[in-house]
């Protein structure tokens, strides 16, 4: 379906419904995460999410650098978000681009919406994403790892923010693209949630979609992000071991 | 053992039941509930609910005692870094001696550590300290060792009882900074065997019976800590998820 010229497209969805990796239009791919994996970092975390590898990690609150930067009255979250030279199949160009410059920003903007900047005013908190193998997805990646790293960092925040990529792939809206559906497909939007208000903190979309495609898509991401959100809950309480049953603690 | 027997984790984004209690540290209101804001255990102190957060970084408050080092010496002040978000000036109206305006590096020289306590914590955060004041001072001699500042309260154990242990085990002395810095004295074996039981606790502060493993560890005479054990097999360690 898409139109990439002479290139061969492969077959999207074939006949019974089923992806190219085998998977429904609602599965996610395989998400393991791991929490506190570096040493010298205040929070860390490492995402392995279908083919993506991901670090993340937190330092801060710190002075910020440059000073101009810095905010009387809140810090500022400061997001590098970085592909790797060996994370994708032709060598990419090691430093900033546009594209991870972009990715960078609405990061930390993700962030800063999410975090108790105002308690630390005159500092940054700084958060690096690493991504060293690439597969459609980073940013969201990205995002789960440095969520779980700002939680380990003990960095006070609203809540985790899950997040997850849909799609429109031969016609049908799904869940977490892989590389050749994000390259194939006819779009794909990106988006983290607060699972607790239901609050979008990143919304970006690349392709076309009608708007009914665009509330089902949301509605599919909503979805997603909840079983993302499980993922690093656990991911959090595996680093002290703690056995997740009973005590019924909570009110509602 | 200073929590409460059923300890409950909980992280950021939870709900909580508030039992009538106001939000403290580590939690925020929204919407008339109350929710986690960090990774912690819960610790409700009336009239307060809180969590105990299992990492975290130093958050200066008044009457912390605290160890500096020196990183830069100004004309009439020294700037120190006690862990914070920030440098700390120490003024020279500040120490016990009698300097004369440009002779603060004659006292106290970059990487020189000193005890000092905070005087106040402004609305910009701004932190003021002073080394006027018992048992606060330069740092001469011993050793150095740096911990997580949430794991102070469990090297100072129940009224000090886990320091007193340490200490007459080791046969050494010890100074803990509320920022993590504890300043250890004694001989080499004694300073090795404190370092050991020091990442002990950094380790497994947040498990149960740290008194017995640390007593165990001192028992056994060993100068080298190798890592919890059975934390690899998934053990639990005492902690409650606050899942519902």
């Amino acid at each position: 379906m898409g139109s990439v010229g002479a290139k061969e497209v492969p077959q999207l969805l074939n006949e019974a419904g089923r992806r190219i990796d085998g998977r429904g239009l609602e599965d996610l791919r395989a998400l393991k995460i791991e929490a506190g994996i570096l040493n010298r970092a205040d929070g860390s975390a490492y995402v392995e999410w279908g083919d993506n590898k991901v670090m993340a990690a937190v330092y801060g609150p710190r002075e910020v650098h440059p000073r101009h930067l810095q905010q009387n009255t809140k810090a500022i979250v400061q997001c590098r978000y970085n592909m790797a030279a060996f994370s994708v199949d032709e060598r990419k160009r090691p430093g900033l681009d546009r594209r991870s410059q972009e990715i960078s920003k609405v990061i930390s903007e993700a962030f800063e919406s999410v975090l108790f900047v105002e308690e630390y005013p005159r500092t940054s908190i700084d958060v690096y994403i690493e991504v060293l193998q690439a597969n459609a997805g980073t940013r969201c990646a990205g995002i789960v790892a440095a969520s779980v790293a700002l939680a380990d960092a003990g960095i006070p925040m609203v809540d985790l923010i899950p997040a997850v990529a849909v799609g429109k792939i031969a016609g049908k809206i799904a869940l977490d693209l892989k590389k050749e559906e994000d390259n194939y497909g006819e779009a794909d939007l990106p988006m983290a949630l607060v699972p607790r208000s239901g609050r979008l903190v990143l919304l970006q979309m690349e392709g076309h979609m009608s708007r009914p495609e665009l509330e089902q898509a949301l509605d599919l991401g909503v979805k997603g992000c909840l079983k993302i959100y499980e993922v690093q809950k656990e991911a959090l309480r595996a680093r002290y071991a703690v056995r997740s049953t009973e005590a019924p603690e909570v009110a509602a | 053992m200073d929590l409460p027997s059923e300890r409950v984790l909980v992280l950021p984004g939870d709900l909580i039941e508030d039992r009538g209690l106001r939000p403290g540290f580590g939690t925020y209101r929204e919407d008339g509930h109350l929710y986690a804001s960090v990774m912690g255990i819960l610790s409700p102190r009336p009239p307060f609910m809180r969590v105990v957060p299992l990492a975290g970084p130093y958050i200066p408050q008044r009457d912390d005692v605290v160890i500096g080092v020196v990183q830069l010496v100004g004309p009439t002040y020294w700037l120190l870094d006690i862990r914070g978000p920030h440098f700390t000036p120490l003024h020279m109206t500040g120490t016990p001696w009698k300097i004369e305006y440009g002779e603060c590096g004659e006292y106290l020289r970059p990487g020189e550590s000193v005890i000092v306590r905070v005087e106040g914590v402004d609305a910009a955060k701004r932190v003021g300290v002073t080394m006027n004041g018992e048992s606060l001072g330069k740092i001469e001699g011993g050793f150095i060792h740096e911990i997580s500042p949430t794991k102070v309260p469990r090297v100072i154990g129940k009224g000090g009882s886990m320091i007193q242990m340490v200490q007459r085990a080791t046969r050494t002395q010890l100074v803990v900074g509320q920022n993590g810095r504890v300043w250890i004295r004694g001989d080499d074996a004694g300073i090795q065997r404190v370092r050991s039981v020091l990442e002990l606790i950094d380790m497994e502060g947040q498990r149960r019976g740290l008194t017995e493993r640390v007593k165990g560890f001192l028992d056994s005479g060993a100068l080298v800590y190798h890592g919890p054990e059975g934390a690899s097999d998934g053990e639990a360690p005492g902690l409650t998820s606050n899942e519902a």
